[in-house]
């Protein structure tokens, strides 16, 4: 193991990086708990590389290649259809629910390609968890919500320890303090921006290590708006976050890293500040600066 | 009991069981159209279709009569059925307020729930008793009963699907309100309420109970409504019933020719109405 | 919703003075046309009200003899005009369970196969091709029942369960091939299309995120297919109970196989009656006027049940294909 750590840390101080995707801020390593980090640690958490989908005959992204950094928040902007939200879900292959999808290219975490044939999606999906546009929590109380996937990955090893579970999940996602007294009512019973907390919640029980975000915002008022944008910030703490979003002002407060979409292609991926004050291409200015999309 | 490649081959088993009993189903099925098909087919005959039954021991046997009472029923029944149920379905789609129209819905499905034994019973009290005797009309009454509201339920359906623009367009060139209803929103609905009405012809074709008590059966051909007459569906049940092998053999045939009208009204629906919506 | 658009047009155009005041605002034509459409919408629903009228009226005299207690007594012997329901409610009741028993898993099993397994292709043929199932009339069921059903279960399936089973109560008797359970199983068959119908409406009817939110979380095909069925759950219900609705009212294939005794027995090989099948049996038999007030008695409970059952499953379907996108309803 230390012979590894030595051995990324050579490679990243003599790696030339071709793409400005590195942050200068961080190199240190997610301290997560023994065990959990199975493969070499990388600087990058998610790699994607060439990346092609088709719906049917229908390319819906082209050529996309880009790092996704641990341990800190990717937002992926761009009109409606450009195909990021096609993208998030391609890092947990929740597509392949959609019959007739295809993929070419790599989309490797932690150095892994998960397209890879007898790759294990069921792992996968818990190592890679998501959060939905709309709130879905289950027709189940709050804390059979938060529970589900303790339950089913058998996390818990006794009752009480999937009640410690539980309420730690809330409380990282910073809604203990509001629903402790109300763990037995259905999880509808609460409000939206709750109810999304609660979504929050049981994707985080899991113990993922990286969090999609799929415009996790866009059906809450804005005061759950900004608790949600608060929590992700929090979040990023413990894992890494790539939340797609269609609103410019959250992706620029909350974000680290930017990439821009249009129309199944990255036109560019940079540093949040970069991207919002002196991006690159014409027509990320133009997005940005709202004379489209 | 977590591990995960319990799971997985839980998930999987259930697959599998799943599958079976799909398969079960439709074996099933073609058992009963394969037995029906088989048994059948080795009566049927031209001879078979155009006599009329004959008594045992007598070659020729026929169900002409059956088929052509059947034909008489169900031409009753929509005669009457028809009208009311498509323009009672109209009245639900196009002019009926909410609470009202709620009301008529919930009588008219009710109506669809009935068991038609019942219906049978109840066209005895009104139209057999008083008349003193069993008639083709009163069978073809009672079918229609039955078809009137799965008729008015689809017609209302169907007319639903009509845009409200459609109906401003011919409100706006000064049409009256009954010409709008019939000449554009029905037409337009027409394919839908076609298939729904033959899907109801399809239904009631097959219906014996209520046919029992009204129209009861006959022997020979008659084409008399106020005579009680033959039907495929009741002919089936006599001759089921019946201790006779030949008459056994002609149950069978007779199911042939039923089961392949019906299922061929469906399968016509089917294709129908498929090709209605990839336009 | 049309009635938007048409009072629009009416309150544009305008009729005048006395017309107006006769027929408000449409034209004498149009009047009419409303009024014959209503007419006919009413006759519908009339002759719903009508029945009912004709049941209760037609079945005064047992009534007036036996009163309630005619559901509760075991009699049945038109010589001594001595009637009561119970036989009749009893082989209702247990046929249409036992139909049910059997329908519910594997309807359940064929709808979860049509939205979770089968290919979009596949599903839409199959599916149609398990709704011919619906559309075979009941004396054709009735038919393959006696001469392909009876005998099977008679010689190969019965005796196999007696054999086995045959301490307890229910698989007494003599297994001749005719009785309550093989009623039971045709019923069965008959119910299957409508469950599995309504279930898949219902399972479809499920917001695709629930399935992707419990998928998300790691769980395998099967897990997330419990989370559909959990959020479908009270549509299902609804399914089974017009299942059991359209089980009740069976008559044809019921007379044919049931063996026709009105007992109660607590056999399921032993014969049985249904009230939809004494009804049919009897009916033209009946000599006297109380024994025919007697089976319309008998109809207008089997009314009520239908109706009851009815107006429960369609609640509770209603309910599962509308407020079911509670889930995407922020």
């Amino acid at each position: 193991m230390d012979e590894a750590e030595n051995d990324n840390m050579k490679a990243v101080s003599q790696m030339t990086v071709p793409v400005p995707v590195l942050s200068e801020k961080r190199i240190t390593l997610p301290d997560r708990g023994a065990g959990k980090l199975a493969a070499p640690t990388q600087e990058r958490k998610i790699h994607i590389e060439g990346l092609n989908f088709f719906y049917g005959r229908t390319q819906a992204l082209k050529g996309i290649s880009h790092d996704v950094a641990p341990n800190q928040v990717t937002a992926y902007i761009g009109p409606s259809g450009c195909g990021k939200s096609t993208l998030i879900r391609t890092l947990n292959r929740m597509n392949d629910v959609i019959p007739r999808t295809r993929v070419e290219g790599r989309v490797e975490l932690d150095g892994q390609d998960i397209y890879a044939p007898g790759t294990d999606v069921v792992s996968l999906r818990r190592r890679v968890g998501m959060v939905f546009q709309k709130p879905n929590p289950f027709p189940r109380s709050i804390f059979d919500n938060v529970a589900y996937g303790l339950k089913i990955n058998g996390m818990a090893r006794s009752k009480s320890d999937l009640a410690d579970r539980v309420e730690a999940s809330l409380r990282a996602a910073a809604l203990w303090d509001e629903v402790k007294d109300r763990m037995n009512d259905s999880a509808y019973s609460v409000s939206g921006g709750q109810q999304q907390r609660v979504c929050i919640a049981r994707a985080l029980a899991v113990e993922p290590e990286v969090l999609l975000m799929d415009e996790p915002t866009s059906a809450l008022d804005p005061i759950a708006t900004q608790k949600i944008e608060e929590l992700i910030v929090e979040l990023k703490e413990k894992y890494t976050i790539v939340i797609v979003t269609h609103n410019m002002q959250q992706a620029a407060r909350v974000s680290d890293y930017t990439a821009f979409f249009w129309i199944g292609e990255m036109i560019e991926f940079s540093t949040t500040e970069k991207m919002f004050t002196k991006p690159d291409h014409k027509m990320t200015e133009d997005y940005i600066t709202g004379r489209f999309g | 009991m977590h591990n995960l490649w319990f799971r997985k081959l839980m998930s999987s088993s259930i697959t599998l069981v799943t599958s079976v009993s799909a398969c079960v189903v439709i074996a099933v099925l073609i058992l009963i159209l394969g037995y029906i098909g088989a048994k059948g087919v080795s009566e049927l005959s031209i001879s078979f279709l155009i006599n009329d039954p004959k008594p045992i021991g007598e070659s020729g046997s026929g169900i002409a009569n059956a088929i052509v009472g059947s034909f008489l029923l169900i031409g009753v029944a929509s005669v009457i059925g028809m009208p009311v149920g498509i323009l009672g379905g109209l009245y639900l789609a196009e002019f009926a307020s909410s609470r009202f129209g709620t009301a008529l819905r919930f009588l008219i499905d009710t109506l669809t729930g009935v068991p038609s034994i019942i219906v049978g019973v109840f066209v005895w009290t009104v139209m057999v008793k008083p008349m003193g005797h069993f008639s083709a009309l009163s069978g073809g009454v009672s079918l229609a009963i039955i078809m009137m509201p799965i008729v008015a339920r689809t017609t209302e359906e169907m007319l639903r699907l009509v845009p409200d623009s459609m109906r401003e367009g011919a409100l706006a060139l000064g049409a009256p309100v009954w010409r709008m209803s019939l000449g554009v929103v029905l037409r337009a609905a027409a394919g839908g309420v076609a298939t729904g009405a033959m899907l109801a012809i399809a239904r009631i074709a097959g219906e014996t109970a209520p046919l029992l008590f009204t129209s009861l059966n006959r022997n020979y051909m008659s084409t008399r409504i106020a005579e009680p007459i033959a039907s495929l569906t009741n002919q089936i049940y006599y001759y089921a019933g019946a201790p006779y092998e030949e008459w056994h053999s002609m149950a069978w045939a007779a199911t042939l020719v039923l089961v392949t009208m019906i299922l061929g009204i469906n399968v016509v629906v089917r294709v129908l109405t498929r090709s209605r919506h990839q336009q | 919703m049309n009635q938007a658009v048409i009072k629009r047009k009416q309150r544009a155009t305008g009729t005048p003075g006395l017309l107006s005041a006769i027929f408000g605002s449409l034209t004498p034509a149009d009047w009419l046309f409303k009024q014959t459409t209503l007419l006919f919408a009413l006759a519908i629903a009339g002759t719903l009200v009508l029945i009912v009228i004709e049941m209760a009226t037609n079945s005064t005299l047992t009534f007036e003899k036996f009163g309630w207690s005619f559901i509760t007594r075991s009699a049945w012997n038109p010589v001594l005009d001595d009637f009561g329901a119970l036989p009749f409610i009893y082989g209702t009741a247990v046929s249409s369970l036992i139909g049910l028993l059997i329908a519910v898993p594997v309807s359940i099993g064929v709808a979860v196969f049509l939205v979770e397994t089968a290919p979009r292709k596949l599903a839409t043929p199959i599916s149609f091709v398990v709704q011919l199932l619906a559309a075979i009339p009941s004396v054709v069921y009735g038919l393959w029942g006696i001469f392909v059903l009876a005998p099977l279960l008679r010689d190969h399936v019965y005796p196999a369960i007696q054999s086995k089973l045959g301490f307890l109560p229910l698989f007494r008797g003599n297994p001749n091939g005719l009785g309550l359970l093989t009623a039971g199983i045709i019923l069965s068959i008959m119910v299957v299309p409508i469950i599995t119908a309504v279930t898949t409406d219902v399972m479809r009817a499920v917001p695709s995120f629930q399935r992707e939110a419990a998928l998300a979380l790691g769980a395998t095909k099967w897990e997330a297919t419990l989370i559909i069925l959990q959020n479908a759950r009270s549509g299902i219900t609804g399914a089974v109970i017009l299942g059991l609705g359209r089980a009740v009212g069976e008559t044809m294939a019921v007379t044919m196989l049931i063996g026709n005794r009105p007992e109660i027995s607590a056999s399921l090989f032993d014969p049985s009656f249904t009230i939809a099948s004494a009804i049919a049996n009897e009916f033209t038999e009946a000599t006297s006027e109380v024994y025919r007030h007697a089976l319309v008695e008998l109809g207008l409970i089997l009314f009520v049940i239908t109706f009851a059952i009815n107006v429960i499953a369609r609640l509770l379907v209603w309910t599962a294909t509308r407020g079911q996108g509670k889930a995407s309803h922020a």
